[in-house]
């Protein structure tokens, strides 16, 4: 875990400062709201549909005990008892006043966290593999490099005003948990032929109304030319960027229209002429940040009080066939604790459930937690002779639902019930299939199958690469919702194709159901997931099931 | 031809707050939809979205959203404006605990 030395703490204070002063202004009239919201959405602070919302970065999405009771602290004192964790391994507190923030900042600040840069066109919190420093899979911890790119990007003076925000995440896996390829920079850290340690690195990925997958601009980076190289690729989006239209302006749009070649000959050019000037010190950085990475010790210790529970007791053998994860420790096993109870909100968490989470992170996890994309907990480092009375601690605060991987582990954006930007509500078309598919018991049945939902056509809920895929839209005054198929979060990223004609807000979960149970009588074993179903069968079979005859005779009714 | 005006009323968010409110016939703000101001001229529109626009030091972001007269007054036509003037709909917070109490 990364701790903050003095210039971090120093800057992160005096940023409080600024903006409780800034505050202060606009309170006593200094300042307008035009003058302002540039201000608090540097720190952070959107206002939203209801009320202001606060959202704070979690580096990586890593955490230790002492940051989680912070935020559970945050919740109580000054929002409603909750959070909601993000897609973007952050939090969001939705009911902050304004007078408060600073000392919200303030108490972040305490535990070495802040809200900078979760905002604005600029590089935004560094996305990591939420199994980092854990996995079985792993070539190398990406977290000091995600750290070394947070340290560089935080307040660069070159790209506080970057044409678009802009978002990196990195995965130290040949398997992506990190969705590498939907970012505006993807970084996948591999071994050259001499075995050495480098990245993969993807450009112009990204989602939103013009969904694209990350181009490979080179193969292979080595760990002292990444900040050049990345720095050399931000640098040539803000060139040559446009800055004539918010929808080109993202990076995905500058590789689509300059060709990645000629992009990749203008990253190469710049990257010549600054690489020269890193002489190291980015490296001298890099070695301190690896000493805050260094790895557990690890227990040495039988695992048979786990293997006598798995044997008899059938609720925690279900628990641990779904929320466990290899862990490349001997004996040690990675906990996905689910924030998605069938019919709760996806990634909310109370400050109650932060606290036990916290405190069994602190007690059995080495005191590491993880935010995941998916919007739940990881307790990445837990000893499986422990796994017993962690499962008997999660199942009494509500947080034991068996899911992850499964249907009802839906990632779903606040939608309409909270953002302002949203077109359409996906939190309670979440709560109303995870109901449903628990009503009918077949979630364990179907398998592994990512359902996510977005309100609006940003994406934050990465609908198209959604296994299923639910956008939610305003048609005409009501609210409608497009479905996708096919997409992949992963390694082999697509983006969903859509069906057809979108559903009205009552006859989603009922369309959802019926490409489920589609998917169950058309795979050809228990073993085919619902993605190679659906690569192999194509989308004919789904839309039959979606839209029977009804298809041929109304194509009016296409939104 | 120019499209006809709708009525409208004029919401915006509290500062210090953020929450939704709306103007008033007596220029005060209310959390309450129905205690809005139904405008029903085009002319008048403008005047009052032009008066909400300069309390700066009370209210962000005024704007006029369509409306339409009901029982108890002023009702949303738009679905956003129906969840602005209620609440979020996965918790019992905001308008509706305030409605409630």
């Amino acid at each position: 875990m990364y701790r903050y030395d003095e210039f971090d703490a120093a800057f992160v204070r005096n940023r409080v400062a600024q903006f409780r002063n800034q505050v202060d202004r606009r309170l006593d009239g200094s300042l307008t709201e035009d003058e302002f919201k540039p201000l608090r959405l540097m720190n952070g602070l959107y206002l939203q549909l209801h009320a202001y919302m606060l959202r704070v970065a979690i580096p990586y999405g890593t955490l230790d005990s002492a940051k989680m009771r912070q935020l559970a602290y945050i919740a109580e004192r000054w929002d409603k008892g909750y959070g909601h964790f993000t897609t973007r391994q952050n939090i969001q507190y939705n009911w902050p006043k304004l007078p408060d923030i600073a000392d919200m900042l303030e108490a972040l600040a305490d535990v070495g966290m802040h809200a900078i840069q979760t905002s604005g066109n600029t590089v935004r919190n560094v996305t990591a593999d939420h199994f980092a420093g854990a996995a079985e899979d792993e070539i190398a911890d990406p977290r000091p490099y995600a750290e070394l790119l947070r340290q560089w990007s935080t307040d660069h003076p070159e790209f506080q005003f970057l044409g678009r925000k802009f978002k990196i995440a990195i995965t130290g896996s040949d398997n992506d948990r990190a969705v590498t390829g939907a970012h505006d920079i993807g970084l996948r850290i591999v071994r050259n032929d001499a075995g050495e340690i480098g990245f993969t690195v993807l450009v112009g990925g990204g989602l939103g109304r013009t969904p694209m997958v990350g181009k490979v601009i080179r193969e292979f980076v080595s760990v002292g030319d990444l900040l050049p190289y990345v720095e050399a690729i931000l640098s040539a989006y803000n060139s040559y960027g446009r800055r004539d239209n918010k929808y080109k302006a993202r990076i995905k749009i500058t590789v689509h229209e300059e060709g990645l070649d000629t992009f990749r000959d203008k990253v190469e050019e710049r990257f010549a002429e600054i690489r020269p000037q890193f002489t190291g010190v980015d490296q001298e950085v890099l070695s301190a940040i690896e000493t805050h990475f260094a790895s557990p010790k690890w227990r040495d210790a039988p695992v048979d009080a786990f293997d006598a529970t798995y044997g008899t007791d059938p609720v925690f053998r279900s628990w641990a066939d779904t929320n466990l994860s290899a862990h490349r420790a001997p004996g040690y096993a990675i906990v996905s604790i689910s924030l998605k109870a069938h019919g709760a909100t996806p990634g909310d968490a109370s400050a109650d459930q932060m606290r036990v989470m916290a405190d069994l992170a602190e007690r059995f996890g080495h005191d590491e937690l993880r935010i995941s994309h998916e919007q739940n907990v990881i307790l990445p480092h837990v000893h499986k002779s422990d796994l017993p009375l962690v499962h008997t601690i999660l199942k009494a605060h509500g947080l034991a639902t068996a899911n992850i991987g499964l249907a009802s582990d839906i990632i779903a954006c606040p939608g309409m019930d909270y953002c302002a930007l949203a077109t359409a509500r996906s939190i309670p078309v979440a709560q109303d299939i995870a109901t449903r598919l628990d009503a009918l018991k077949i979630e364990h049945e179907v398998g592994a199958l990512k359902i996510k939902i977005s309100g609006c056509i940003n994406a934050c809920g990465h609908h198209h690469v959604g296994h299923i895929g639910i956008l939610g839209l305003d048609r005409a005054g009501v609210e409608n919702y497009q479905i996708t198929l096919g997409g992949d979060g992963t390694e082999t990223t697509e983006i969903g194709t859509r069906t057809g004609p979108g559903f009205a807000y009552d006859e989603i979960v009922p369309a959802v159901e019926r490409i489920i149970l589609a998917y169950l009588d058309l795979r050809d074993s228990e073993d085919e997931t619902f993605l190679e179903a659906y690569r192999r069968v194509g989308m004919a079979p789904f839309k039959n099931a979606l839209y029977g005859d009804s298809l041929k005779g109304s194509q009016a009714r296409a939104a | 031809m120019s499209r006809r005006f709708t009525p409208k009323v004029v919401t915006a968010n509290d500062l210090l707050l953020g929450d939704v409110i709306y103007l008033t016939e007596q220029d005060t703000w209310t959390r309450d939809h129905s205690k809005a101001e139904l405008i029903e001229d085009e002319a008048h529109a403008d005047i009052r979205l032009l008066f909400a626009s300069q309390q700066a030091g009370a209210v962000v972001g005024a704007y006029l959203a369509d409306a339409k007269p009901g029982p108890k007054g002023p009702e949303p036509v738009h679905f956003r404006e129906a969840f602005r003037a209620r609440g979020p709909s996965n918790y019992a917070h905001g308008k509706q605990v305030d409605a409630r109490a």
